[in-house]
């Protein structure tokens, strides 16, 4: 049946049912418990559940997040939740040198079935150490899939996906969705997986790609742009790992023309990796450049105008959509 | 011969075995038949045969860069392991992993770990599961005294306090973190001292005396076991080689390392048993014979089989079957 949720409803009606439906999954993190979850996604969920499968964890990223991966190695299906991207830093050594590496490294002998989600993205005005868009970096690392939802049912299936996959899987939700409201039906799966990309939106004059955060932006510049009578495809990317690079390919072969939008930096970010995939498979399919809306490449700034100044705005978006169509 | 006297020849046998392996490795890597780094374990034997004879095969080891021994005791047949030290398909990981990332999940062997105190919180994550699944297992975890100036050390113990779950820690205090010694970079060189800090249940044992060593594991792991909670057990030991093959080894004496010697735990309790009449000498050569040629064999075997195809490189970063 379908239901009016909200992208954090969504998230927690997946953890839930996971839990309940399936005895080896758990959730550990910082405040997913007792508190309810920093975004408050897990609300509720230790009443429901108990200390057992709602874990509140000491500050230790890297010893949560070890204890993770050493618990998806015995057996269990651990979602780890890591209060914010930022704060994956701290376990970049067990998700990059462990989680990513030990199927590999053991021959194909031991496997890592482990979920971990984080909040990414800027927005909310809390400066340059709450504000990152590490999903690409991630992506640069073989043996980790890397899932970025940008709607309610995208977010639920991700979570369902994600525990089905005996590989480890890093869930990045964009911190300004999370009171995003969709209909869809739960009990119906989506046709796409969530490793697949789908069109948001069709069009002929140029495609636009982006993933996350900035989906939103991305369809009010297409709307905007009709209006101007250009006609913009929107690619919405769900993973960037792996990379649905056919899904791009297929929708460029049509419109002949590449914009692609993410909040993350340009330099080595994964819209570069989407360009050159383009450049170097579809060629001539382009009749112009492939464009980059990226953010500005500073550490993000607390004060309003200048965080918006700092990543790509709806604005932004038609005015670079604009110029590519005219060449 | 007696059950007591029957292990003591089986720990001589299981040390033996080790330094021979180790030994040998030590001269295929300079006839160049193995590369990358290689950290031998020689004059630490005492601590793994001591400490692993006390787990049940249901427990889940967790190891370091200098596990062979770890491997070879956990029941890693020889030729497996040299075929990995050798890059051979045939080796424990295929050769993916080398000396210091060989893996056995059919004997709960978690694997080396080339990351200091990398694998700690594993450790921790794998007693959750043991815990929650009622396996009766236990997660055991090896690291030398370095790992404990690393923030994961004092995460995975309060984790493992606080959360009472059945981890056994052995540190293998060698006193030196590759070319520091303890002294030089820790504030509080009474390890045990640490671990108590986290509430955990600690001693110290001499690490090259391999009975004394078992003994401490047999009731760390007793403990472990019975109350689910965790038990940290520092063993003092000495690596009487380099940290590893490129090692000038510029920051010890030689002199101490000549005194370490005369305790080194293989002749010190092949002499006990000798001199207790437990043994005779004609065990030993036959212990050092048997194994000499078990050994033999497995280098033998492993220099004869295939590498790996080049289409299989990319087999395994995700488990076979799933990739999309």
């Amino acid at each position: 049946m379908k239901q009016n949720l909200s992208y954090r409803e969504a998230l927690s009606l997946a953890l839930s049912r996971a839990i309940a439906a399936d005895n080896r999954v758990f959730i550990m993190g910082e405040d997913v418990g007792e508190y309810g979850g920093t975004y408050a996604v897990t609300q509720g969920l230790l009443k429901q559940f108990g200390p057992e499968r709602v874990r509140d964890t000491p500050l230790s990223e890297s010893g949560f997040v070890g204890a993770g991966i050493g618990a998806a190695l015995g057996g269990l299906r651990p979602i780890v939740e890591v209060m914010t991207v930022n704060f994956s830093l701290l376990a970049l050594d067990q998700i990059v040198n462990n989680a990513a590496t030990l199927s590999h490294m053991s021959g194909g002998q031991f496997h890592v079935p482990l979920v971990i989600r984080m909040a990414t993205g800027a927005g909310r005005q809390l400066a340059a150490q709450h504000s990152h868009s590490w999903e690409g970096w991630y992506a640069h690392i073989p043996g980790l899939k890397i899932l970025t939802p940008s709607t309610p049912e995208d977010a639920y299936w991700a979570v369902i996906d994600a525990l089905e996959d005996p590989n480890p899987v890093l869930i990045f939700e964009h911190a300004l969705l999370y009171g995003n409201k969709q209909e869809f039906d739960p009990d119906r799966r989506q046709a796409q997986p969530s490793e697949k990309a789908t069109l948001r939106r069709t069009g002929s004059d140029l495609s636009i790609v982006t993933y996350g955060g900035s989906l939103g932006k991305v369809l009010e510049a297409a709307e905007q742009l009709q209006a101007d009578g250009i006609s913009a495809e929107v690619v919405d990317l769900r993973c960037l790992r792996p990379f649905d690079e056919q899904s791009v390919i297929d929708s460029v072969s049509k419109t002949n023309k590449l914009l692609v939008v993410e909040e993350a930096w340009k330099s080595g970010s994964f819209s570069a990796e989407v360009c050159t995939r383009v450049a170097s498979k579809a060629f001539y399919h382009l009749e112009a450049p492939p464009q980059r809306l990226c953010g500005v490449e500073i550490p993000i700034p607390y004060a309003k105008h200048q965080e918006e100044a700092s990543i790509p705005q709806t604005a932004d978006i038609v005015s670079l959509a604009k110029e590519v169509h005219a060449i | 011969m007696s059950n007591p006297a029957k292990q003591s020849l089986g720990f001589l046998k299981d040390m033996i075995k080790i330094r021979q392996f180790e030994e040998a490795c030590a001269e295929l890597y300079s006839a160049g038949l193995i590369r990358g780094f290689l950290h031998l374990y020689i004059g630490e034997e005492a601590v793994a045969v001591g400490a692993l004879r006390a787990l049940l095969p249901r427990d889940v080891v967790f190891a370091t860069y200098r596990e062979h021994a770890h491997a070879l005791i956990r029941g890693l047949p020889p030729k497996d392991l040299m075929a990995e030290m050798f890059g051979k398909v045939t080796g424990s990981c295929r050769g993916r992993g080398g000396s210091m990332h060989i893996f056995d999940k059919s004997r709960n062997f978690a694997g080396g770990n080339a990351i200091v105190a990398g694998a700690l919180p594993m450790a921790v994550g794998m007693a959750i599961a043991l815990k929650y699944q009622e396996s009766g297992g236990i997660s055991a975890c090896f690291f030398g005294e370095g790992a404990m100036a690393e923030g994961e050390f004092h995460e995975a113990m309060n984790l493992a306090a606080i959360w009472n779950l059945p981890v056994l820690f052995v540190c293998e205090n060698n006193r030196y973190a590759m070319g520091t010694a303890l002294s030089r970079w820790e504030a509080q060189t009474d390890l045990v001292k640490h671990a108590e800090s986290y509430g955990v249940v600690s001693r110290s044992a001499d690490g090259m005396d391999v009975m004394e060593v078992h003994h401490a594991a047999k009731e760390a792991v007793c403990y472990v076991r019975e109350t689910k909670k965790p038990f940290f057990l520092e063993c003092q030991t000495y690596r009487f080689r380099a940290h590893s093959m490129f090692d000038a080894e510029k920051y010890r004496e030689k002199a101490e390392v000549e005194n370490w010697k005369k305790r080194d735990p293989i002749t010190t309790f092949q002499e006990q048993l000798l001199q207790a009449g437990v043994i005779v000498q004609h065990d030993v050569e036959a212990i050092t014979q048997s194994t000499r040629n078990d050994l033999d064999e497995a280098i033998a075997l492993a220099k004869n089989d295939p590498l790996e195809s080049r289409d299989d490189l990319c087999r395994h970063v995700y488990k076979e079957g799933s990739e999309a």
